[in-house]
């Protein structure tokens, strides 16, 4: 960021920080590293909650009882259209809460916002007993369009039959795409005037010839400007303002909450996620602590109201979409700790008092608390957060050691794995390609094997009564290169459209001014795929055609490698597998110079893809459910969790920058013994009562002296 | 030579310190009533396949088993003594903590060529999991169909070579939990100073199901699984017994 070399702002605010290249651009990442302090000790400095805390947490406790006994939506818009300033401020108790900032105008109330589409927004409000006032549904039918009405002017027959039959899906082309992190810190760190004068200044700086990106470009940065004039407007009218920067660690607080607010206001998208703030934070907090102006307690303080807040944030949705994604996320993901570039860890004690809020008010899985996991984080760090899991259940862990050669020191993580560098980069998000259904195609020579539709390209089908390998994986891999040109083509129109109808504003007010765009792609069935190969490759796949000749079950005969327990023969199958995709997506022309990636992370949406997925040669049977994201089919991992995680290990993250994911459960027994049963092995004195016997004898546990005293 | 192997688990958390690579032997002397692996009593079954390999699946995934190691259990490893020479052999070479579950029924007193040889795999022993299923000889042949004193005179084996020993004792409700024979357990733990730790495991009827599979008669049908209250009585008493030992010959010793 160039633009701003001239320019060195002073502000009071920053008063005690050390001065850097943050000074003279937009630059948090450079702010942290000069001002942040690691943190090596351990939890004891924390506190619990405050009177306050308690009884703001039960008025949410309360209302989400209330929520649930009335279905699941205690209250909904139905004629306001959403927008960053279309709500007055609403509380749930001003003189208590340190923190504040609703979404409506009254909590748990869920906004209208139609610009992803009409449809899915009266749905939405239809299926939950709520009716959309009809002047709205006209007006996004007839006058205003939506993403949704855009995208399926610009699709092709194909495209829809591809949707329809399920082999592409779960696209974002009726809802928010989401997996946008704006640098919200900014907010508190810059103030939004200084903000809107950099993003003038970026409008000055694009090139004179009007051609279609720069026309775009400029379009873009005009709306991001008034969005984040919009932002101070909706920060004036709860009192603040946010013109100028966070001047102590509440301000700072409550400016990048304002920040994020301001983004779920306008957007509903499939993963609102918050980025990585808690050392930023920490900056603040540090100097307050320095100063007297805070004690620990008041700061902790701020933090269960921030992440409260957090825990409060409602999208109006349909069941449908609840089933896809199972359940109703946010995705509110934080990123906490992980390790510097310079080798220092990033770990703070904010990264402390985000974990601690699970014991203040409790488990929740939103926030998305995420700890980028280091082999170099601080001993007393990890040691907390095993606690903490144990507890809460409630942290994801993420490889930090993998992602950071990518993505450096500064990246947020999206929705559950999506890693891109916060304020720099953005990721179009785009489901997934179902590869098992994929493959039924190569075998059916492009029929949809539950429609009996001709879906895929018209390519010979396979007529043998037994599969051959060779044969197969050339039809295959024929058929994969057609899939993943008609699953990219669908996301460039899908992108196009959003970036024109339902364009992130604000969000992307928050972000550089050349972001570098992911491409995301998506794989479903990768476990499906690879057992389905090795049952061709390593035992004999008789096929049972229906009276048409189509393939519509398989009988397997003999013994098969099974991906998930660490044994290569068919784990290459799944990494080849993943390669080969994503060289055939590569070859496509993608949207905004964007950079293709693919994920690998149904976590609980297999249900949905397995149901529209006929029998697969693995023996797997129509409509059962698929594994989660990378993880070896059920019960086919019979060698342990270290070779079933071995075997996803081995997945080549340089294809799926977009992530990896492992779904994994335990039960607590099976991580080890119940420490009130078991009696450990440490050396202890045992004081017997015969007074000067001090030989070492040989049993410890907790409780162990009290039982030999 | 090749183990006769049962299955390996490669996350295994409850067989010995931290987390570890576990070898299930296949073939068991014993007929434990409360067994829950019935489908490894047989001799002769199971998957053969060689140290080199077991350590190359070890090795693949060492990074997981920093602060464990490897554990052979089964069946009964010691069963496969040749097998479990060269294995260890193998991991001892590469600095891995080794751990043999065993129950001891392969051991007799005196000179011999089997002896010998666990001479020399003691010396490749970091740790015995030594699983004592009753104290006293009758009852030990009626829960398991053999009886004792081999079993403590390894006990008393292992103290002789130095090898540290974890104790385990499952509580049976009515067959193991008998107030007297833990306290009888207790005492005889506690004259053995390479006994590091106790481990006093609930009885459960998981194992039940496998039976049915397997259409053997489940010898503890009726028997109600041991409650974690039960199972600490029982772990308490046994401590009871260890301390009035440990107490007493320090009271010897000083006098």
């Amino acid at each position: 960021m160039d633009h701003l070399d001239y320019m060195d702002y002073q502000f009071k605010e920053w008063d005690g920080f050390e001065r850097a290249t943050w000074c003279r651009e937009v630059n948090v990442r450079s702010f942290i590293q000069h001002n942040y302090t690691p943190y090596d000790g351990n939890e004891d400095f924390l506190e619990g909650p405050t009177q306050n805390t308690l009884d703001l947490w039960d008025q949410v406790c309360a209302l989400t009882k209330e929520e649930i006994a009335k279905g699941g939506v205690l209250d909904m818009d139905t004629e306001i259209i959403s927008t960053i300033t279309s709500h007055g401020p609403g509380y749930l108790n001003k003189d208590k809460e340190q923190i504040v900032g609703l979404q409506t105008d009254k909590p748990f109330k869920r906004a209208f916002m139609p610009y992803g589409g009409i449809r899915m927004a009266e749905k939405a409000c239809k299926d939950h007993g709520y009716t959309i006032d009809p002047r709205m549904s006209e007006f996004f039918t007839v006058h205003r369009k939506t993403h949704n009405a855009g995208v399926f002017d610009a699709y092709t027959p194909e495209m829809r039959a591809c949707r329809s039959s399920h082999i592409i899906t779960g696209l974002p082309d009726a809802y928010g795409r989401g997996r946008i992190i704006g640098d919200y810190r900014r907010v508190a760190l810059y103030g939004v005037d200084c903000l809107i004068e950099d993003k003038l200044e970026q409008k000055e700086q694009t090139r004179s010839a009007m051609y279609s990106k720069v026309i775009q470009q400029r379009e873009e940065l005009s709306e991001q400007i008034r969005a984040l004039g919009q932002l101070k407007e909706m920060a004036a009218s709860y009192g603040f303002d946010i013109g100028r920067p966070a001047g102590n660690v509440k301000e700072a607080i409550q400016w990048l909450y304002f920040g994020y607010l301001g983004a779920i206001k306008e957007q509903n998208g499939a993963a609102m996620s918050l980025g990585r703030t808690s050392t930023f934070l920490d900056i603040y907090a540090e100097r307050d602590l320095r100063r007297g102006l805070f004690t620990e307690q008041k700061i902790q303080e701020m933090v269960d109201h921030f992440i409260m807040k957090l825990r409060m944030v409602k999208f109006a949705r349909t069941p449908e979409y609840n089933q896809l994604f199972s359940g109703d996320p946010q995705w509110v993901t934080e990123s906490i700790g992980g390790v510097a570039i310079d080798g220092r860890h990033l770990v703070t004690k904010m990264s402390y008092r985000y974990l601690h809020t699970l014991a203040n008010l409790g488990p929740s899985p939103e926030p998305n608390l995420t700890v980028l996991w280091s082999v170099n984080l601080p001993m007393n760090f990890k040691r907390y957060c095993a606690k903490m899991s144990i507890e809460s259940s409630s942290i994801q862990y993420e490889n930090d050691d993998m992602m950071r050669f990518t993505h450096g020191d500064d990246y947020g993580i999206a929705c559950c794995v999506s890693s891109m560098r916060i304020g720099l980069e953005m990721q179009f998000f785009g489901a997934r390609a179902n590869l098992a259904k994929c493959l039924l195609y190569a075998i059916n020579g492009g029929v949809d094997e539950i429609s009996h539709k001709q879906v895929g390209p018209k390519f010979t089908p396979i007529t043998s009564e037994v599969l051959d390998y060779d044969e197969v994986m050339e039809k295959f891999d024929a058929m994969m290169r057609w899939l993943a040109e008609v699953y990219v083509n669908t996301l460039n129109v899908i992108h196009y459209m959003h970036d024109k109808y339902c364009y992130e504003k604000l969000q992307m007010a928050l972000h550089d001014k050349n972001v570098t765009r992911w491409f995301a792609t998506g794989i479903a069935g990768l476990s499906v795929v690879a057992d389905s190969l090795s049952a061709i490759k390593y035992a004999r796949v008789k096929v049972i055609r229906d009276e048409t000749g189509l393939a519509v079950d398989y009988q397997v005969e003999g013994d098969f490698p099974k991906y998930g327990n660490d044994d290569d023969r068919v784990d290459n199958i799944a990494r080849g597998i993943v390669h080969r995709f994503m060289e055939h997506v590569r070859k496509n022309h993608t949207y905004r110079d964007s950079i293709p990636t693919t994920s690998i992370l149904t976590i609980t949406s297999n249900v949905v893809y397995g149901r529209a997925t006929g029998s697969t040669p693995d023996g797997r049977k129509k409509g059962e459910p698929f594994a989660p994201g990378a993880n070896p089919m059920h019960r086919r991992d019979s060698h342990g969790a270290v070779a079933s995680l071995a075997s996803v290990a081995k997945l080549p993250f340089k294809d799926a920058k977009d992530g990896i994911s492992n779904t994994f459960s335990i039960i607590p027994g099976a991580l080890g013994k119940e420490d009130q049963i078991f009696v450990g092995d440490i050396d202890v004195d045992i004081d017997c009562g015969l007074g000067g016997c001090n030989a070492p004898t040989l049993f410890e546990g907790l409780d162990a002296d009290d039982d030999l005293e | 030579m090749d183990g006769y192997i049962h299955s390996v688990e490669s996350f295994g958390t409850v067989d010995g310190p931290g987390l570890r690579f576990v070898i299930f032997c296949q073939g068991c002397p014993m007929r434990c009533q409360y067994c829950h692996n019935p489908d490894s009593w047989d001799t002769g079954k199971g998957t053969r396949m060689s140290p080199q390999a077991l350590m190359a699946q070890y090795e693949r995934n060492r990074a997981f088993y920093g602060s464990g190691g490897l554990t052979v259990t089964g069946g009964e490893p010691l069963l496969q003594i040749d097998f479990l020479l060269e294995l260890f052999a193998l991991a001892k070479e590469k600095h891995i903590h080794t751990c043999i579950d065993t129950s001891g029924a392969t051991y007799r007193e005196g000179k011999s060529a089997y002896n010998d040889k666990l001479d020399a795999l003691m010396t490749l022993t970091d740790l015995v999991m030594l699983d004592i299923k009753h104290i006293d000889a009758p009852a030990h042949k009626k829960l398991t169909g053999m009886d004792n004193r081999g079993i403590l005179a390894f006990a008393r084996y292992l103290e002789e070579k130095n090898v540290p020993v974890w104790i385990r004792h499952v509580v049976v409700p009515g067959v193991t939990d008998d107030e007297q024979a833990l306290l009888r357990l207790g005492r005889f733990i506690g004259g053995l100073r390479s006994v590091k730790a106790l481990d006093v495991l609930p009885y459960h009827t998981m194992g039940a199901a496998k039976y049915d599979r397997l259409g053997i008669p489940y010898p503890l049908a009726g028997v109600p699984p041991m409650s974690r209250e039960g199972a600490e009585r029982a772990r308490a008493i046994i401590l009871r017994g260890l301390k009035e030992e440990r107490c007493r010959r320090r009271a010897d010793k000083q006098a």
